[in-house]
């Protein structure tokens, strides 16, 4: 906690000495400017849309990183388990998902906005094309990493194929799939942001590159520190949810 | 009734010669204790009763029959770790082979038939000791409760064979003894035989109706590797003789027995 107190001081005391040189100065407002903005940003409606911007950009980001993450999860979790299990599929695809997964997805968002227009698709199929080949590997990598005794030993108890997926591999892969969500988290909003910035017409990103033009710092800082805040309460569910729904993922590791 | 038979065995990688000219015959419900130096293949044997190697010449029937070429349900197995499901509770991971035979499709039983596979887990779980420790995970036991879990959790399944892999390897000593007392139970209780690979030479003795020993007869000390190990000692240890097993044994002696003592 002390760390984020004496960032809190250290800001008071430049915006302090900054207003007090010139009580115009943009770069460092006061908690007060701060707290009228975003007090009128997440409570009053804009003047020219009608929608209160604070709710209408959160919204809008939220299901765009939402929706890219959950279609990143079911393909990690669908390819991830094939190459892992399947010796076939894991030679046809592995260099491929390796190579893919090295394209820069930032370099490839012209040809989505070319491709997708400039709608939420391309949003959505960055963060994807960002997210996913990394989650597709991990995944993989887990079901590798399974002990081979383990597969015999389900094999001596009489499983086929499709049992030795659905009751021994894919529920210990559940957790390895949040781990591989929350580690992804980081590029996920990344990728949302620069999405935003480039073609949108609302969103977190898409304001915070908006009222740059402004030297609007009265936005952007409680802006960011909100997607901060998002992120955060993301990492901190999926911490959770694995906690509770997988006590035994961790039991072994004392 | 289960024979397993081996005729002219012979396991090779590459240059490398592991096993030669390997000849068995083993009657149904023995208890055959494998000792041996290590690396003179005497788990590379146990490999290919498993299913999951294969053997470069030689035949290895079940009954007259060729072993299947995969593991399967007749051949039980416990390695000396992480045959456990971690992320099955002590019961689920006993239930787990009733439910793969009695559920093609989900592998789980509800209802009726999951009460019945519940009645026989409890009365396993009642020999191994573990009643207690029916709704925790892998994880929270002791290695001597893994392992008695792992050998119930085989035994269920009314294996012909059972194999062992050093199951007691990494045990503490005080443990071991209870360990011996519960799979002579069980071995008992379900007729089967076993095949126990082991290190511990009073431990085979103690336990087996029948100790082989595998060792290499030629030695080439230029190329070390030029031959390979086979049964040297076939002892068969009367203590400890299988009620059945006289009669069986006397039929079938002309095909059994190592040739090369």
């Amino acid at each position: 906690m002390l760390p984020f107190i004496l960032l809190v001081c250290a800001y008071l005391v430049g915006s302090n000495a900054r207003l007090a040189a010139n009580p115009g100065d943009k770069l460092l407002p006061s908690p007060a400017t701060l707290a009228s903005t975003l007090h009128r940003y997440a409570f009053e409606e804009d003047e020219r849309s009608g929608d209160i911007l604070f709710w209408t950009d959160t919204r809008a980001s939220l299901e765009r990183i939402l929706t890219a993450l959950g279609i990143s999860a079911a393909l990690g979790l669908a390819l991830g388990l094939t190459m892992g299990v399947i010796p076939y599929a894991r030679a046809t695809l592995t260099s491929f998902v390796a190579a893919v997964s090295l394209i820069p997805p930032l370099a490839l968002l012209p040809i989505l906005f070319i491709v997708a227009g400039l709608g939420e698709l391309a949003k959505v199929l960055l963060i994807i094309i960002g997210v996913a080949p990394v989650m597709v590997r991990d995944l993989a990598l887990r079901v590798a990493e399974l002990p081979a005794e383990q597969i015999i030993k389900a094999q001596t108890l009489g499983a086929s194929s499709w049992q030795l997926i659905i009751r021994v591999v894919l529920p210990q892969l559940w957790p390895r799939l949040i781990d591989a969500l929350r580690l992804s988290l980081g590029s996920a909003w990344l990728f949302l942001i620069a999405s935003e910035a480039i073609a949108s017409t609302e969103g977190l990103g898409y304001r915070i590159f908006l009222v740059r033009r402004y030297l609007a710092m009265d936005v952007i800082i409680p802006y960011v520190a909100w997607i901060t805040l998002l992120a955060f309460a993301m990492d901190t569910l999926l911490r959770v949810i694995r906690a509770r729904a997988f006590p035994w993922a961790d039991a072994g590791r004392r | 009734m289960t024979q397993v038979t081996v005729k002219r065995l012979w396991k090779e990688y590459e240059t490398q010669v592991v096993l030669e000219n390997v000849n068995l015959h083993v009657a149904d419900h023995e208890f055959v204790t494998i000792v041996g130096a290590s690396g003179c293949g005497k788990t590379t044997f146990l490999r290919m009763l498993l299913g999951v190697e294969s053997p470069t010449r030689g035949e290895l029937l079940i009954d007259g029959r060729p072993l299947p070429r995969e593991p399967g349900p007749d051949r039980g197995i416990v390695f000396q770790r992480y045959s456990l499901f971690p992320h099955l509770t002590v019961m689920e991971n006993l239930l787990l082979g009733l439910e793969f035979r009695g559920s093609p499709l989900l592998g789980r039983l509800r209802g009726k038939r999951r009460r019945q596979a519940i009645g026989r887990a409890e009365h396993l779980l009642d020999v191994i000791g573990l009643k207690a420790s029916r709704s925790k995970h892998p994880a929270q036991l002791s290695g001597g409760m893994q392992q008695r879990l792992s050998i119930a959790q085989s035994v269920i399944c009314e294996p012909k064979i059972l194999l062992l892999d050093e199951p007691f390897g990494a045990l503490d000593p005080g443990v071991t003894s209870d360990m011996h007392e519960l799979i002579l139970e069980l071995w008992n209780m379900n007729k089967m035989t076993i095949f126990m690979v082991t290190h511990d030479l009073k431990e085979s003795f103690h336990l087996g109706t029948r100790l082989l020993v595998f060792d290499k007869v030629r030695l080439d000390s230029q190329a070390q590797d030029r031959y390979g190990a086979t049964i040297t000692y076939d002892i068969p240890l009367k203590g400890r003789r299988a009620p059945e097993r006289a009669a069986t044994a006397s039929d079938s002696a002309p095909a059994g027995a190592a040739t090369l003592v």
